[in-house]
C-alpha cells in the first residue's frame, strides 16, 4: 500500500480556500464544462432529494417540526454564552476538558500539542468538516502527525487527493468507477471490481487495522448538550462509532454554535436531521456521550470549543439565524445553482446556499464577496430547511453589504452593472425621464435588432445575456402608451 | 369592482401586450380599471443587487402614488413578492411610522393577477378559448413567495380547446435571477439549458407562466436554439378568445 502524498495537479485540484478561490463565476466554468461532474452531481441528488421527498411527506407534522427545531435553534443562539458555559462546567465534571479556540490558528495549535502530549504519530478521525474548516489535515501532517480519515467519502477524497465538495456525502462528484480507479490505484488492488459491496469492504479491509492500532482520534460534533455536558455525533456508516469507542484519546472539534439547551433537544434535532440529510427515518448510528467513563471507551477527552469568526455573526439580527444551520445539506440538494456547478466552485469546505451566506461572513466579509451573488434567489434552500433559515434574506442583506463596502470604490462608477443601476434609479425617480429613456431605448437597440425582430448579440453586460440568449426587440409602443392613446381616442 | 394596474417597468417597456391582454380580460370581466402614468419600477432589481437605498425610493414611489387604490393588480409573481417580501424591512429599516402605516394599510389590497381573479374576483372560468398545447411553468417566486398552489392550474383547466402538458421539475428556477443571468452568466445558461430540456420534453407549443421575466429567459433561449417552441403570459392566454384570438399566435 502507497500512501505517499502523489505531486498536487494544480490545474485541476480544487481550492477550498476563500483567501485563495477565484470568484464564484470564475470557479464555477471548470465545473460546468465537465460532463461527468454535472452527470455525477445531477444523479446523486435525485437519489437524496428523492429520498428525503417521501420521509418527509410521511411526516404529517413535519411543519410542527421544522418550527419546534428553529425555535430550539434560535434559543441556544440567544443565550449562547450562558448555555457554552453550562456545557463546559458540565462536561468538565464529567472528566473531560474544554478548550477555547478564537480562531483557525489556535484551534490547529491546540490540537496538535495534545497530539503531542499523547505522543501520537497517527490519528483517526471521524467526518468533520469544522476540521476542514481550519485546515487541519495538512497542518497536522506539517507537524509530522499522519491524518487518516476514516468516512467512506473522507477516505475516497485523501486517497484520490480531491477536495469535499458537500457537507454530507464529501464524494458526491465522484461516481463508483471513479472510486474504483483510486482504490484499485492508492490500496494497490488492480482486480478490483467497482460493485459498491466490494469497494465498502476493500476500504474495510483498510480501514480495520487504523481502527485496532492507532490509539488516538479527532472527531466533529453535531450538538452539544449543555444540560448534561454531552456531545452527540451521528453517522451512517460505523466508522465514528469505531473512532468514538476503541481509542484512549478522543479529540472532539466544535463550532460554538453547536449547542443545545437540553437533552430532550435531541428529540426533535434527531428527527428533522436524518431526513433532512439522508432521507432516512434515523442514522443509522447516533453516539453519545459523557465526559469520560471509567473503564468505557477513550479515557482522555478534549472538547476544541471554536469561534473563528462566530460570534461576529451572532451579533447581527438577519444574520445571526445563519448559525441555527445544522448542517444537513438539504440546501444544497435543493439548489438549482449547486445541481448545475458542484461544491468546489464555492471555494469553500461549505458550498451551496449555507456555504453562500456562512462562508463570507466567517471571512468577517474581507473574502468571498461574490458568494452571496451565487444565487438565483429562488427559495427552494428556505423551503426545505429544516430550522428554517432564511436563506434568500441573508443573501440579499449580505448583498447590501458588499455594495456598501464597494460603491465608492472609484473601479465600480465605471463597472457596467453598477453604472446601469444607479442609472435606472435615477431614471426610476420620475416617470418621464423613463419614458425618455425608453424612447432612446427603442431607437439604440434598432442598431443591433435583426431582421427577425430579434436582438442576437450586445455589448458590454448585455453580451453577458446574448451569449447564450435572444432578446426580442422592443415594440414600437410601450403599455403607457397604448394606455394614453386608448384613453385619448375614448375621449 | 374598480382595480389600479401596477405594469412594472419590464412589462411596461418589453411586453406590453401582457398589460393589453389584463386590460382586456379585467374589463371583460366587468372591472373597471385605471392606471396610474407616473408609475415606474417596484425597485427588485436595485434590492435583490443589495442597492437598498434604492430600492426604497422606488418602494416609497409606490406607496405614494397607489395609497389611495381600492385594490392593485399586478401580472408580475415577483414584483408582488417584493411588497410583500421586502418592502416590510426596507421600511422598517429605512422608512419612518407614516410610511410603514400606508405600507400596511395597502398591502392587503395588492394582488398578483390569478389571486385577483380566484381570491378577490372569485371566477376560473373567465371565458377564454385557445386552442393550443401549453406547459406552465411553477416560477419561483409564484410558488415559493407568494404560495399561488393550484391558482394557475385552475384558471387554465377552463381555458376552451387548451391541452395542459404536465412540466417535470415544474418549480425548478429557469436560471433568471434578475442581475443573476449576467452577474453569472455562465451558471444561469447551464440552469437555463437544464429546465430548457424539461419545456421541450413536454411537447407544447406555448410555455406559459406568471412572470415574464423566466418567460423572457426561457423565450430568449427558445429563439436562439430554434426550439419550435414560444412563451407566453398567462394573461395572454386567458384574454384570448374566439372572437378575439390572442395576438402571440397570430
Amino acid at each position: 500500500m502507497s500512501l505517499e502524498a502523489m505531486p498536487h495537479t494544480a490545474a485541476n485540484h480544487p481550492v477550498l480556500d476563500p483567501l485563495l478561490a477565484p470568484p464564484f463565476p470564475q470557479a464555477a466554468l471548470p465545473m460546468l464544462r465537465n460532463p461527468q461532474l454535472r452527470k455525477n452531481v445531477g444523479h446523486a441528488i435525485d437519489v437524496i432529494q428523492a429520498k428525503r421527498a417521501k420521509l418527509v411527506a410521511e411526516k404529517t407534522d413535519w411543519q410542527d417540526l421544522r418550527s419546534a427545531a428553529s425555535a430550539i435553534r434560535a434559543q441556544a443562539l440567544e443565550n449562547l454564552g450562558a448555555y457554552l458555559e453550562q456545557f463546559e462546567a458540565r462536561c468538565t465534571a464529567a472528566g473531560g476538558t474544554v478548550h477555547w479556540a478564537a480562531d483557525a490558528a489556535e484551534a490547529r495549535q491546540i490540537i496538535l500539542d495534545l497530539l503531542r502530549e499523547e505522543n501520537a504519530s497517527e490519528v483517526i478521525k471521524i467526518k468533520t468538516m469544522t476540521s476542514a474548516e481550519i485546515q487541519l489535515n495538512p497542518f497536522l501532517e506539517a507537524g509530522g502527525v499522519k491524518v487518516f480519515e476514516t468516512d467512506l467519502a473522507e477516505i475516497i477524497l485523501q486517497l484520490g487527493e480531491d477536495e469535499p465538495s458537500h457537507i454530507v456525502v464529501p464524494a458526491l462528484h465522484v461516481n463508483r468507477s471513479q472510486v474504483r480507479e483510486i482504490f484499485a490505484r492508492r490500496m494497490g488492488l488492480e482486480n478490483l471490481s467497482d460493485d459498491p459491496q466490494a469497494l465498502t469492504a476493500a476500504a474495510r479491509n483498510y480501514l480495520r487495522r487504523k481502527f485496532l492500532d492507532v490509539p488516538t482520534a479527532i472527531s466533529g460534533a453535531n450538538f452539544l448538550i449543555a444540560e448534561t455536558g454531552s456531545v452527540a455525533v451521528v453517522e451512517s456508516e460505523g466508522n465514528g462509532r469505531m473512532c468514538l469507542t476503541l481509542p484512549k484519546t478522543m479529540i472532539t472539534l466544535a463550532g460554538i454554535e453547536k449547542v443545545l439547551p437540553r437533552f430532550k433537544d435531541l428529540e426533535v434535532m434527531l428527527q428533522v436531521l436524518a431526513r433532512s440529510a439522508t432521507g432516512e427515518r434515523m442514522n443509522p448510528y447516533t453516539s453519545l456521550w459523557t465526559g469520560v467513563t471509567p473503564g468505557d471507551g477513550p479515557q482522555r477527552f478534549h472538547v476544541v470549543l471554536l469561534d473563528n469568526g462566530r460570534s461576529s455573526i451572532l451579533a447581527h439580527k438577519t444574520e445571526r439565524q445563519t448559525l441555527k444551520c445544522i448542517r444537513c445539506a438539504a440546501c444544497m440538494n435543493a439548489c438549482p445553482v449547486y445541481r448545475q456547478t458542484g461544491g468546489h466552485a464555492y471555494g469553500s469546505v461549505y458550498p451551496g446556499p449555507i456555504g453562500a451566506i456562512l462562508t463570507p461572513q466567517l471571512m468577517q466579509m474581507h473574502h468571498a464577496q461574490s458568494l452571496p451573488y451565487a444565487s438565483s434567489l429562488c427559495g427552494a434552500c428556505y423551503e426545505v430547511c429544516p430550522v428554517k433559515i432564511n436563506i434568500p434574506e441573508v443573501l440579499l442583506e449580505l448583498r447590501s453589504q458588499v455594495v456598501n463596502q464597494e460603491r465608492h470604490h472609484i473601479g465600480r462608477f465605471f463597472d457596467p452593472m453598477y453604472l446601469g443601476l444607479r442609472v435606472a434609479n435615477f431614471l426610476f425617480q420620475k416617470a418621464w425621464r423613463f419614458h425618455l429613456a425608453q424612447r432612446l431605448g427603442r431607437i439604440g437597440l434598432r442598431l443591433f435588432t435583426k431582421k427577425d425582430g430579434w436582438i442576437h448579440s450586445l455589448p458590454s453586460i448585455g453580451g453577458k445575456w446574448t451569449q447564450t440568449r435572444d432578446l426580442r426587440a422592443l415594440s414600437s409602443q410601450t403599455f403607457h402608451e397604448w394606455w394614453a392613446a386608448r384613453r385619448r381616442e375614448a375621449e | 369592482m374598480r382595480a389600479s394596474l401596477f405594469i412594472t417597468c419590464y412589462n411596461d417597456t418589453l411586453f406590453p401586450e401582457t398589460g393589453r391582454a389584463v386590460v382586456s380580460l379585467l374589463e371583460r370581466l366587468g372591472v373597471s380599471l385605471d392606471f396610474h402614468p407616473k408609475q415606474t419600477c417596484c425597485g427588485q432589481m436595485h434590492a435583490n443587487t443589495g442597492f437598498r437605498g434604492e430600492a426604497f425610493s422606488q418602494a416609497k414611489r409606490f406607496v405614494r402614488l397607489y395609497q389611495d387604490a381600492e385594490t392593485v393588480v399586478i401580472p408580475s409573481s415577483s414584483c408582488v413578492a417584493m411588497f410583500r417580501d421586502q418592502y416590510p424591512g426596507l421600511f422598517e429599516e429605512l422608512g419612518n411610522e407614516a410610511l410603514r402605516r400606508e405600507f400596511a394599510a395597502l398591502l392587503p389590497r395588492v394582488y398578483e393577477l390569478s389571486e385577483f381573479l380566484i381570491d378577490r374576483l372569485g371566477v376560473e372560468d373567465v371565458g377564454a378559448w385557445f386552442p393550443h398545447r401549453v406547459t406552465y411553468h411553477a416560477s419561483c417566486h409564484g410558488v415559493r413567495a407568494l404560495h399561488l398552489g393550484d391558482r394557475p392550474y385552475r384558471l387554465l383547466a377552463k381555458v376552451r380547446s387548451l391541452t395542459l402538458a404536465p412540466l417535470a421539475n415544474v418549480d425548478r428556477c429557469c436560471g433568471f435571477g434578475g442581475t443573476f443571468s449576467v452577474k453569472n452568466a455562465e451558471v444561469s445558461s447551464a440552469m437555463l439549458a437544464v429546465k430548457l430540456q424539461d419545456v421541450v420534453a413536454t411537447g407544447a407549443e406555448y410555455c406559459t407562466a406568471l412572470d415574464n421575466s423566466c418567460l423572457m429567459h426561457l423565450g430568449g433561449a427558445m429563439h436562439r436554439q430554434y426550439a419550435g417552441m414560444k412563451t407566453i403570459h398567462l394573461a395572454e392566454i386567458l384574454a384570448s378568445t374566439e372572437a378575439s384570438p390572442s395576438e402571440a399566435t397570430r
